[in-house]
């Protein structure tokens, strides 16, 4: 396609994100948090919008947290990343989706680094032949999860039962994102948007009916911090930039946060209830947090699903505000329970932000 | 060879270290300068000054392990440096070296090691639902704690399929996976790299009176508070 004006300028922004057939792999946080999420990626990929998106049991852990904690060499992670590659290739696959953010800046990196320095390419192949007896092609493609839902933003905003609107007023939502720094940061080319003018997140919430609202603090890190969250004794590092966003944003009075990131929505979570319980202090409405959600979480809730077979019982701040301004049905009695209605009891609510 | 030709092997210095012009953009962005007394700026500036005693003394200081390694100096600089990527290569060097025992901050590559290689080589995740411990995260809420106590049937509900075979959420990761995730360890350093962090960390111990298994506890909780502006 030939671009002209600022047309010309805006592509420089975006990405030609391949039409079908992914070879797709999994998150190790996302599992964890929102194993709803990582359902839920392959259902509408598959059955709402007909994809053919792949998954081999055999793959694992790309090693990506472990290397940001310096705990492994780059060559280990590496030569884990080359396994991947070549369990894609062996599938028959070229279009490689994985559902994380660090895990989607670590395949760049890799892929980056060999481009530059192709000794280390065949170093790798080496270590990989050595210790898996495997071999691999390179992908043609690596996609972010978020990178497919974006593509197909309008197919599913066709089919939604459900917009991004107050049902009583009729206003559309007011959403801010948080793009994950792995996703364009690092290698700015690779998101769409790239570092200035992220859009994969905003593609979505303009397309399923709901406004973008800006922030000053928009493009700064959810505080995760690989070593900073996971050692207890560093953990104000992530909770303080966290903090930093909230107080940033608060003026602006979102009704949702959007996250790109498999460790966001968790810090984003997880920091308000902190906040609350430490300070007193809520940023949502009627001394709830502001709801946090993952892509999928909200194509799913515009796709008419069930909040509770999607996970949203999984998160800290309360939903249910968010659902009902939009009009979604749902059971509240059924949020906390098992397969055919096993009683597992509740959670005890936080002292002062409030949950049900 | 010396630190800085050492330091010049590493692929991520020589991505992450061009000419810096001591500008301080990256510092101006990092969360990390926000939180902690720290300055890439100045990191990068030690470094390009090749001087010997002034990296050894970065290498055994808490300095180099505040950063977050979110990349977002990599953005701004005008000079195409990643700050974030030198400290990667440092970080590597303290380790090789067994500087890193030297600095409280440093210290914490112990615990670090033992849970996300153990992860890793246990289970084929960084993270998993029997290393996460509600104790050592309480900030994950009540609602965690609930779905602590209820793995197994939480999981089931929202459609996991928690250590069960074939694909799926938080699968069990076949054991010949995990094979070769341990002969990519041995192969590329990995296991080398494990077994120099706790003969390091035991002698350091030694020294500090405690067991490996104390000192892990006690490197995983304790902050002496040093690293803040008072
Ligand atoms: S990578 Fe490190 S130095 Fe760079 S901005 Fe992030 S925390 Fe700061
Ligand atoms: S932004 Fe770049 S040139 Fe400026 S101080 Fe940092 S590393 Fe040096």
């Amino acid at each position: 396609m030939i671009y002209q004006g600022k047309q010309k300028i805006w592509a420089d922004y975006q990405k030609e994100i391949p039409d079908d057939h992914w070879y797709y792999v999994r998150s190790c946080i996302r599992q964890n948090f929102f194993p709803g999420s990582e359902k839920m990626f392959t259902k509408i990929t598959r059955d709402d919008l007909g994809l053919d998106m792949h998954e081999n049991a055999h793959h694992t852990t790309c090693g990506g947290i472990a290397y940001h904690c310096d705990t492994i060499p780059q060559e280990t992670v590496m030569t884990i990343v080359a396994r991947q590659f070549a369990l894609m290739t062996e599938a028959g696959y070229e279009n490689y989706c994985c559902s994380c953010i660090t895990s989607f800046g670590n395949y760049i990196e890799t892929l980056e680094s060999w481009h530059e320095f192709p000794e280390l390419e065949a170093r790798i192949r080496e270590h990989l032949w050595k210790s898996c007896k495997r071999e691999f092609n390179k992908p043609k493609y690596i996609a972010h999860t978020s990178d497919v839902i974006y593509k197909h933003r309008n197919e599913i905003a066709e089919k939604a039962k459900f917009r991004l609107v107050d049902k009583n007023t009729g206003e559309p939502l007011r959403g801010v994102e948080h793009i994950g720094c792995h996703y364009n940061k690092m290698f700015p080319s690779k998101g769409v948007g790239g570092a200035e003018y992220p859009y994969v997140l905003c593609g979505m919430i303009e397309s399923w009916g709901g406004q973008v609202i800006d922030y000053p603090e928009r493009r700064h890190c959810c505080g995760y911090g690989f070593r900073q969250y996971h050692i207890k004794a560093n953990r104000g590092y992530s909770f303080a930039n966290t903090h930093k966003k909230f107080e940033s944003m608060e003026p602006y009075h979102p009704d949702f946060i959007l996250t790109n990131c498999p460790g966001c929505p968790y810090f984003l979570d997880r920091w308000q209830y902190v906040t609350a319980e430490t300070e007193g202090k809520t940023y949502g409405r009627n001394g709830c947090g502001i709801p946090v959600f993952t892509y999928e979480e909200l194509a799913s809730l515009v796709l008419g699903y069930d909040p509770w077979d999607i996970g949203l019982q999984m998160h800290q701040v309360a939903v249910e505000p968010f659902l009902d301004r939009i009009g979604i049905e749902y059971d509240p009695g059924a949020k906390y329970l098992g397969v055919n209605k096993k009683d597992l009891g509740r959670p005890s609510l936080p002292e002062h932000m409030v949950c049900f | 060879m010396n630190l800085y030709e050492e330091l010049c092997k590493d692929y991520r210095f020589r991505e992450g270290l061009h000419t810096c012009i001591n500008c301080g953009t990256c510092t101006a962005i990092c969360p990390a300068a926000e939180f902690y007394r720290y300055d890439p700026r100045r990191i990068v500036d030690i470094v390009q000054r090749k001087n010997e005693d002034e990296i050894e003394a970065l290498l055994k200081s808490d300095t180099i392990w505040y950063c977050g390694e979110c990349m977002s100096c990599s953005t701004r600089c005008p000079r195409t440096n990643t700050p974030g990527l030198v400290i990667m290569a440092l970080r590597a060097m303290s380790i090789r070296h067994g500087f890193f025992t030297a600095s409280e901050k440093g210290r914490q590559v112990y615990p670090l090691t033992k849970l996300l290689t153990g992860n890793i080589l246990n289970y084929g995740y960084c993270v998993y639902p029997e290393t996460f411990k509600w104790e050592d995260h309480q900030e994950s809420g009540p609602v965690f704690k609930w779905h602590l106590e209820h793995l197994k049937d939480d999981f089931e509900r929202i459609g996991a399929n928690y250590q069960g075979t074939g694909p799926g959420v938080l699968r069990r990761i076949p054991q010949e996976d995990r094979d070769e995730l341990k002969a990519i360890f041995d192969e590329t350093g990995a296991t080398d790299q494990i077994n120099l962090v706790e003969r390091c960390s035991k002698a350091k111990a030694e020294e500090m009176g405690m067991t490996l298994e104390e000192y892990g506890k006690y490197t995983f909780e304790y902050n002496s508070g040093n690293d803040f502006d008072k």
